[in-house]
């Protein structure tokens, strides 16, 4: 699972009012090489969560992604581009899990596949 | 014999390890998916300026529709209810990232932030509603304003269309039928198209394809439903599925038979099929599919 999808995922709990974001406990990140491409990043930015990104990259052991929200003008320089394409597409959550901020209830996550599914009482 | 999977049992349990690598490795399956996906993917009129977008593949089972997806450059998140299903597409090494979730358990993201949706014969499998607990509904609000939603369907008869239709109507979205081939029984494909917001007035429904017939008129007052795009409009983000889904259309065959029988060519080419899927396939000599004598 990479961040780009952990950055959408909420918890759909009954009765949570903020299922977002998911914190991330780690047991296996892996790295996978993608292709690099300006114009999604670009396109896709607006969507993101800054500050939920930033937290799930440290926590996957990733640093130098900065802590302040970057303004338009940063998304032009190669060198950030590069960090935010790191971050976002190639770092991989293999094993561990997600937890809801609010309940505390884990979302498995097993050869990089989240399991979201409810049981009935939480639906 | 039963030829309604979602009948049989549910998907988590119909789609089990065999049936799961039955189903992704038949060539058939595979070119069918395929092409509804193209079609889905170009009902979503998304802007033809080749930035790749996030999109949304529901019911993405062992990610045949959403290789399509990654081969026009988009990124996308599949979700599907079968662990077994996923497995394979993690065999296949697909591009995008996979959830295990159930669509109508409602699908966990965040509001606005995917720019088009498609599920290529998926959703028919909520409208048996197999767990006492919830009625299913499909809640789309991760769709970005102006995002489509596509979803190719088989409702089972004209009034079954009506009814999602109304139901779409009734929760949400702008949009319509939009059917493919619709006098041919076998070519007939169906795709409900949904935006999310209103919609603008540059994009127009799109054609459904026709045979060789004339071409769909856009004319909403008839009471032919065969061959229309119905245009709807409402507001927000609820769809809600209760109805039985349809018999499975067998596509044509691609192969002419002609009078002079299926000839050496077809032959190897069907030898090199079984080879590639691994089976033990005798080797090509001249003999191979030598006229034999008639009595043979």
């Amino acid at each position: 699972m990479r961040l780009l999808t952990h950055n959408m995922l909420s918890s759909n709990i009954k009765g949570v009012a903020n299922g977002f974001p998911l914190l991330i406990e780690v047991e296996k990140v892996i790295e996978k090489q993608v292709d690099f491409n300006p114009d999604f990043l670009k396109n896709i930015f607006p969507k993101i969560e800054w500050q939920a990104l930033v937290q799930a990259s440290r926590s996957m052991g990733y640093s130098e992604l900065p802590e302040e929200s970057p303004e338009s003008s940063m998304l032009d320089s190669d060198d950030f581009l590069m960090k935010f394409h790191h971050v976002l597409l190639e770092l991989h959550l293999e094993e561990g899990a997600l937890v809801c901020p609010e309940t505390g209830r884990k979302f498995p996550v097993n050869k990089g596949i989240p399991n979201m599914l409810l049981h009935e009482d939480e639906v | 014999m039963a030829n309604r999977p979602e009948l049989i049992a549910p998907p988590e349990i119909f789609y089990d390890d065999t049936e799961a690598r039955k189903y992704t490795s038949s060539s058939r399956i595979i070119d069918i998916q395929a092409k509804l996906s193209e079609r889905a993917l170009e009902l979503l009129a998304l802007p033809g300026d080749g930035v790749p977008r996030l999109l949304l593949d529901i019911g993405c089972g062992s990610g045949l529709s959403g290789e399509t997806l990654s081969e026009n450059g988009h990124q996308w998140i599949g979700l599907d209810i079968s662990q077994s299903m996923l497995n394979i597409a993690l065999e296949r090494e697909v591009e995008g990232d996979l959830l295990l979730g159930d669509m109508g358990q409602g699908l966990g993201l965040r509001p606005g932030v995917v720019d088009g949706a498609i599920s290529i014969s998926a959703v028919q499998w909520l409208c048996n509603a197999d767990k006492a607990s919830h009625e299913p509904r499909l809640r789309l609000k991760c769709l970005a304003r102006g995002a489509r939603a596509v979803f190719q369907i088989y409702p089972e008869s004209v009034a079954q269309r009506e009814l999602i239709l109304g139901a779409a109507m009734r929760a949400g979205f702008a949009g319509g039928v939009v059917v493919d081939y619709p006098h041919s029984s076998k070519s007939r494909k169906e795709f409900l198209v949904l935006t999310c917001g209103p919609p603008s007035i540059s994009s127009e429904a799109p054609k459904g394809k026709v045979g060789d017939m004339e071409s769909c008129s856009d004319d909403e007052s008839s009471g032919d439903e065969e061959n229309r795009t119905v245009g709807h409009i409402s507001k927000n983000l609820e769809v809600l599925f209760l109805l039985r889904a349809s018999i499975r259309h067998r596509p044509r065959k691609k192969q002419k038979i002609t009078k002079k029988g299926k000839g050496r060519e077809w032959v190897l080419k069907k030898k090199e099929q079984m080879r590639r899927k691994g089976c033990a396939v005798p080797p090509d000599t001249k003999y191979t599919a030598r006229k034999r004598k008639a009595r043979f």
